[in-house]
């Protein structure tokens, strides 16, 4: 049966249908079209579903879209304003932090949450920061200079 | 030509797209009335299919179709699809894709269903009654070739090189290739070392799990989003499997989230067509992690037995290589390019190898970066450093007096053009990852090198000025990991135009030539050359039209930066923006395409340094600084060939330390989450420093050569090395995790 579930993503007031064997992450990418999250593993191991839930990265395929029911989300999709990059989406651009780029939303948002908290992360800070985020392409060296580069 | 965009760290053109969420992948795509797909899978590892009766599951509500084997067309073409250096059996294709009669791997797709949901497809799966009757598994490539061991494919006989042998075989082929006398060789030598390597089946460990959405027309025509390496080799696999006219096949670019060379063989699709056309309604599906560890393409298990010889002085005499490769369910195993990479970086005059693929019930292995490559150097190169031991004589000198030069025979082919691994290695000893001594206990430093060959292949691209003055570039290959960009660099530097001005993007197989798969570090190489003439030829065709607009002789006209201005009279200019323009009016548009099919080869060579610090309470390896030098041509994009190397050494570091499938004696992968198949985390790792040295390639128009496939070579014996430098230990299986490396330390202390 479904049910109505009524959330900030990015800001704004949303409602979705959602059983309740669905996760935050089908809520986001089916029911309101916000595809730029991805699901690398759907059992929390990769990371590159990863959203602010309540401000708090999470696994968005480890909770579930009742869960979200009332409280506030931030994707991928959320941070650039009036189609400026955040610092960060810049830096990971600017120091070819990106190859294939499946992993990047998840690990935007774990960096961004990284960064609200510690402007200045020294670089095993980085690396524990974003060891829940897979990434086979990088080898993570241009990831974690990028990251050290902001602010 | 005043621009200079060959060898600039051009940002990637398609970044801001991929930090924002807005990149399309195959499981973005949502079509008007879509549905999605599941796929059934076998719970045996070999099995005789009796029935299938998939009744209860068609009555679910939501449930719009099953397809299986049966709604493919019997077999009846040539099943050897040949594509330049490619070689795919599509019979083993489709049934890896749907199974046939039998299932030979546990986890091989049986099966699929489409619903409204994804969910509601799941659920019908449970209702699909299949009859299996089981039969012996075999699991092991060794046993598999005993004689007595169950066959999986009854009618398949070994082939060789004289021909077919008369019985039927688990070994799928045999292999024998040399020079010179081996024997001679090792009676010549002062030292020599004989031991036997083991690697297991590893993972691609691409992000995005395989996804696949197929659209069927009611005229029959066909179009596709897939995350394949390859648009043109989809359509061409699809085409021959489902007997219809490559075409009516359109597939349709899409980013793709990692590939790595396990994204070359059609797997959802052909099950997404059947569905599609059965329903008449797009169908999507999209495999889960666990699927995609258990049944895509991983790379193959091989036993490598490697008897090198060497006189006192560090000159090599001989060397001898055995290969058993376990190539899962289905043959074509890169056997043979156990012996090409892993002895090409030296000069030995007696060279024997004897090869074999072997079939087990374990899934079709496929391309891994370089395929075969890291499996033979792990052997090799450990090899060499026991040679070195035993000669009292420095690793890197021992590789430097035996490394092959321009004009020296690779194991097989035609003599080395120009190679750089002379330069690469004085490099390597003169840089500080080298000569810095190493201080601390249990610490050790390791070095190893690595060959590829390149890839050649076709590649295609389309040009077009546009009305405004400025270009439109479409390349047949698909963009794995910057394409586009450096492309564009290729073509703002012969067009002499500001990359603003060039709009490039991938073209769907109705509007682009030919171009194979992006695999093989071919794509610069060969694009390169390609987009270089389709420049080139645009350029000519608008020198004519600027000379009749102008009246004047071509040969009067010179070209910067977009304008056409006569040497004798400079007022006589014409501008692109005026050419795009008038091409409306009169002349019609001006279109160039670019096609590359024959280059020399650009043989790359790589030597990776690597330090550790082994805990022998633990067994824990810990990688403390790791150097990439590669001989890449000439760098188009500095950091995207930084990223190359880097990515690479990181894939070959989980290999050599982490990664491994574990079947259980019945064949079922014990380790499908990426919890258990654990790949390298930032945490796992230090920064690469990746060491670029140019020595230009004999072909194409820069000095190119393909930089992804060696990386991930090295660092599997490089790791075996610096880990016998630290301990004293030689690990001669991978992966060499904490616990392998306590049991060898264990065992060594008696």
């Amino acid at each position: 049966m479904k049910q109505v579930v009524t959330l900030t993503v990015n800001g704004e007031n949303c409602q979705a249908l959602a059983e309740p064997r669905h996760t935050l992450l089908e809520l986001l990418r089916d029911g309101l079209g916000l595809t730029g999250t991805k699901e690398g593993c759907g059992d929390g191991n990769c990371g590159a579903c990863t959203v602010l839930l309540d401000g708090r990265p999470v696994n968005s395929c480890l909770v579930l879209a009742l869960e979200a029911q009332g409280r506030e989300v931030v994707t991928v999709e959320g941070l650039a304003r009036n189609g400026a990059l955040h610092p960060l989406q810049q830096a990971l651009i600017d120091h070819g932090a990106i190859q294939c780029g499946f992993c990047t939303p998840g690990l935007v948002m774990a960096a961004y949450a990284l960064l609200r908290d510690n402007p200045h992360p020294a670089e095993p800070e980085v690396r524990m920061a974003i060891a829940g985020n897979l990434c086979r392409c990088t080898g993570y060296d241009k990831v974690v200079r990028a990251i050290m580069a902001v602010g | 030509m005043s621009a200079k965009f060959i060898g600039e760290r051009l940002p990637r053109v398609d970044a801001p797209d991929r930090v924002t969420g807005r990149a399309v992948y195959a499981a973005d795509i949502h079509l008007p009335g879509m549905l999605h797909g599941r796929v059934l899978r076998s719970p045996h590892a070999h099995a005789r299919i009796k029935r299938i009766d998939f009744t209860k599951a068609l009555a679910l509500e939501g449930v719009k179709a099953v397809v299986t084997s049966a709604d493919l067309p019997p077999m009846t073409g040539e099943p050897i699809l040949v594509r330049g250096e490619i070689e795919l059996n599509l019979n083993h294709i489709r049934q890896v894709a749907l199974a046939q009669d039998k299932v030979l791997f546990h986890g091989q797709a049986v099966a699929a269903v489409a619903a409204t949901d994804p969910h509601t497809a799941e659920d019908a799966l449970e209702l699909i009654e299949v009859d299996y009757e089981p039969l012996p598994a075999v699991l092991d490539a060794e046993e598999a070739m005993r004689q007595d061991a169950p066959l999986i494919h009854p009618d398949q006989y070994t082939h060789t090189h004289e021909g077919n042998l008369d019985r039927p075989s688990n070994i799928a082929a045999t292999y024998t290739f040399g020079r010179g006398d081996v024997e001679e060789g090792f009676r010549e030598a002062d030292v020599v070392v004989e031991d036997t390597f083991r690697t297991r089946v590893v993972h691609q460990g691409y992000l995005e799990p395989s996804a696949a959405v197929a659209q069927v027309e009611p005229n029959g025509h066909i179009t596709v989003w897939a995350s394949t390496q390859g648009n043109f080799s989809l359509r061409g696999q699809l085409a021959s499997v489902l007997e219809v006219p490559s075409s009516r096949i359109k597939v349709v670019p899409v980013e793709v989230g990692g590939g790595f060379g396990g994204k070359l063989n059609t797997l959802l699709e052909l099950p997404a067509v059947l569905l599609s056309r059965k329903t008449g309604r797009p169908v999507k599906l999209v495999m889960s992690r666990e699927e995609v560890l258990r049944a895509t393409y991983p790379a193959p298990a091989t036993v490598i037995t490697v008897k090198a010889g060497a006189t006192r002085e560090g000159s090599l005499t001989a060397i001898y290589m055995r290969a058993v490769f376990d190539a899962g369910a289905f043959p074509i195993a890169p056997v043979v390019a156990a012996y090409f990479t892993g002895l090409a970086p030296y000069k030995v005059p007696h060279l024997k190898f004897e090869g074999c693929e072997v079939v087990t019930n374990k899934p079709k292995i496929g391309a891994l970066r370089a395929p075969g490559a890291p499996q033979a150097s792990f052997a090799v190169e450990s090899q060499m450093d026991l040679l070195a031991e035993k000669l009292s004589i420095d690793p890197l000198e021992l590789r430097r007096r035996n490394a092959a030069e321009e004009g020296d025979p690779p194991p097989v082919g035609r003599p080395f053009n120009r190679i750089g691994l002379q330069p690469l290695l004085e490099q390597v000893a003169r840089h500080p990852a080298w000569t810095a001594p190493l201080k601390g206990t249990h610490r050790g430093r390791g070095l190893a090198l690595a060959f590829w060959p390149g890839a050649i292949m076709p590649s295609s691209c389309h040009l077009t000025l546009q009305d405004d003055g400025s270009f439109s570039l479409v390349l047949g290959s698909v963009d794995l990991t910057g394409t586009r960009t450096v492309m564009l660099q290729v073509a703002a530097q012969e067009l002499g135009m500001d990359p603003s001005q060039i709009r490039v993007s991938v073209g769907d197989t109705d509007s682009v030539g030919h171009t194979e798969v992006s695999g093989g570090s071919r794509i610069t190489y060969t694009m390169s050359a390609a987009v270089h003439r389709a420049c080139m030829n645009m350029l000519e065709q608008l020198r004519e039209r600027a000379a009749a607009e102008l009246e004047v002789d071509a040969g009067e006209l010179e070209y910067e930066a977009g304008t056409f201005r006569s040497r004798t009279s400079p007022e006589k200019q014409l501008s692109l923006a005026d050419l795009g323009r008038q091409s409306l009016r009169r002349g019609g548009p001006v279109t160039a395409t670019g096609t590359t099919t024959r280059l020399q080869s650009a043989p790359a060579f790589a030597a990776h340094v690597v330090d550790v610090e082994v805990d022998p309470e633990t067994g824990q390896v810990k990688v403390l600084k790791y150097t990439a030098f590669q001989d890449v041509g000439k760098a188009v994009n500095p950091t995207q060939v930084e990223g190359q190397i880097q990515g690479g050494a990181v894939q070959g570091l989980g290999w050599a330390l982490m990664e491994g499938y574990q079947f259980s004696d019945s064949g079922v992968l014990q380790n499908a989450t990426m919890l258990d198949y654990k790949t390298p985390t930032a945490t796992d790792v230090p920064f690469i420093d990746a060491v670029i040295v140019e020595v230009p390639a004999s072909d194409g128009p820069y000095g190119i050569r393909g930089v992804g496939e060696a990386p991930i070579v090295p660092p599997l014996p490089a790791l075996a090395n610096a880990i016998h430098q630290a301990t004293g230990v030689r690990l001669r299986e991978l992966p060499m995790s904490p616990e392998a490396v306590f049991m060898a330390l264990q065992k060594a202390r008696g």
